[in-house]
């Protein structure tokens, strides 16, 4: 892991004060709090760094040691004990043991941080009780998963969540999972857990709201002449009529054959086909003679 | 009287260890909604995530009623904004390149 300068986080000069260090740390997480920053996963982590910084700085003996070793700072006990009982000869540490600095999602430094800075030494007669820290998760799903209403099993810290997944959830959109977030500080509740549903579109087909937009080819005889033509949509085989004199592009409109809408059962939005004509290349000679006698009658 | 979408002030405060003068002055800001049956106080569950977020910013950021207020309504704003982001995000990807079918 990368030095990590507890300092530099926080914006202060190595000599400031205990006054100095509150200040600093106060000023940044009113910044930097993930109350005020909702979705901000940047914000998020770099609360999680001045909530590391002000643990370390803001305890005389942790921020002596991280002072003295940087950041091999919590091994210093079992360093200086290492070093007496052999008798004060010196002997190299690895890099092994350092401050974990992982992810946001990944520990409670939320909770913990408040009981440091806020809880203990509260003053205004208010115990820590802190809700446990709220996960984030994202749940790729295919266009075609999200056409249905179905279950899925997650795990989520070792928990196994089975969840139902309601027909026509969006790209984006975000459910909340109460009480499977972190376990909460003193008594306090767990966190809830978030997912945000990705989806992403089909090769074949787009999704926008609850409508869907297929393209689809035909040849040149049956937009001139009408004709048919079958689409495989979500809903199925459709066949589709093809007016004479269909222009490159047309789209039709297939009414409640689209994507199921949120929560409202047995309502779609609408289907939208686009007409793609393709013109014959490699022509014989005698279809060539053909468009020509058909070129003379215009 | 048994209301299962109702919070008991009384309970939040001692739960959280607030004073009761908090709920009653985000009421005051029109922040929360207090109905009052047989004398006691409740607010609507579905509050309750908004309420301790207040608590939080309170009595963690030491941010005043009148900040709590503005940032209420900002934050209101960015949702807002975050989801005709995503709205108009969906809606863009239909227009890149379809394969046809």
């Amino acid at each position: 892991m990368a030095f990590i300068d507890y300092y530099q986080i926080l914006g202060i000069d190595k000599n400031a004060d205990a006054e100095s260090i509150k200040k600093a740390y106060r000023k940044l997480a009113r910044k930097l709090h993930p109350d005020l920053n909702p979705n901000d996963k940047e914000a998020h982590k770099k609360f999680q760094q001045i909530n590391e910084a002000n643990e370390v700085l803001s305890d005389p003996d942790k921020r002596k040691k991280y002072d003295q070793y940087g950041k091999d700072w919590q091994q210093a006990e079992q360093f200086e004990n290492a070093r007496q009982k052999s008798g004060g000869s010196y002997r190299s540490y690895g890099d092994g043991g350092h401050f974990d600095s992982g992810g946001f999602d990944d520990n409670d430094a939320f909770s913990s941080f408040f009981s440091s800075m806020f809880g203990d030494q509260g003053g205004r007669g208010r115990q820590t009780k802190f809700k446990g820290q709220d996960y984030n998760a994202e749940l790729k799903l295919g266009l075609r998963d999200a056409y249905t209403t179905h279950q899925q099993t997650l795990t989520v810290n070792g928990k196994n969540v089975r969840i139902t997944i309601p027909a026509g959830v969006e790209n984006g959109q975000v459910i909340k999972l109460k009480g499977y977030g972190a376990p909460g500080s003193n008594g306090g509740p767990a966190g809830d857990l978030y997912i945000t549903f990705v989806i992403n579109n089909e090769p074949t087909m787009k999704r926008a709201g609850n409508d869907m937009y297929m393209n689809t080819d035909i040849d040149l005889y049956s937009a001139v002449l009408g004709g048919e033509a079958t689409i495989d949509s979500l809903s199925g085989k459709l066949k589709l009529k093809i007016s004479a004199g269909t222009q490159n592009g047309t789209q039709v409109r297939l009414k409640g054959k689209g994507f199921p809408v949120y929560k409202k059962e047995g309502q779609y939005g609408d289907l939208y086909v686009i007409f793609n004509v393709k013109l014959p290349v490699d022509l014989t000679e005698k279809q060539k003679e053909l468009f020509s006698q058909l070129a003379a009658l215009k | 009287m048994e209301n299962i979408d109702l919070v008991p002030v009384q309970n939040f405060c001692v739960h959280h260890q607030i004073d009761f003068s908090f709920i009653e002055s985000l009421q005051q800001f029109g922040l929360v909604e207090i109905t009052t049956i047989e004398e006691q106080s409740y607010f609507k569950e579905s509050q309750l995530s908004e309420i301790e977020k207040f608590v939080r910013l309170h009595y963690e950021l030491d941010i005043n009623f009148e900040g709590i207020e503005a940032i209420g309504h900002l934050l209101e704003k960015i949702r807002k904004m975050q989801s005709l982001n995503q709205q108009l995000q969906n809606r863009l990807s239909v227009y890149e390149k379809t394969t046809n079918v």
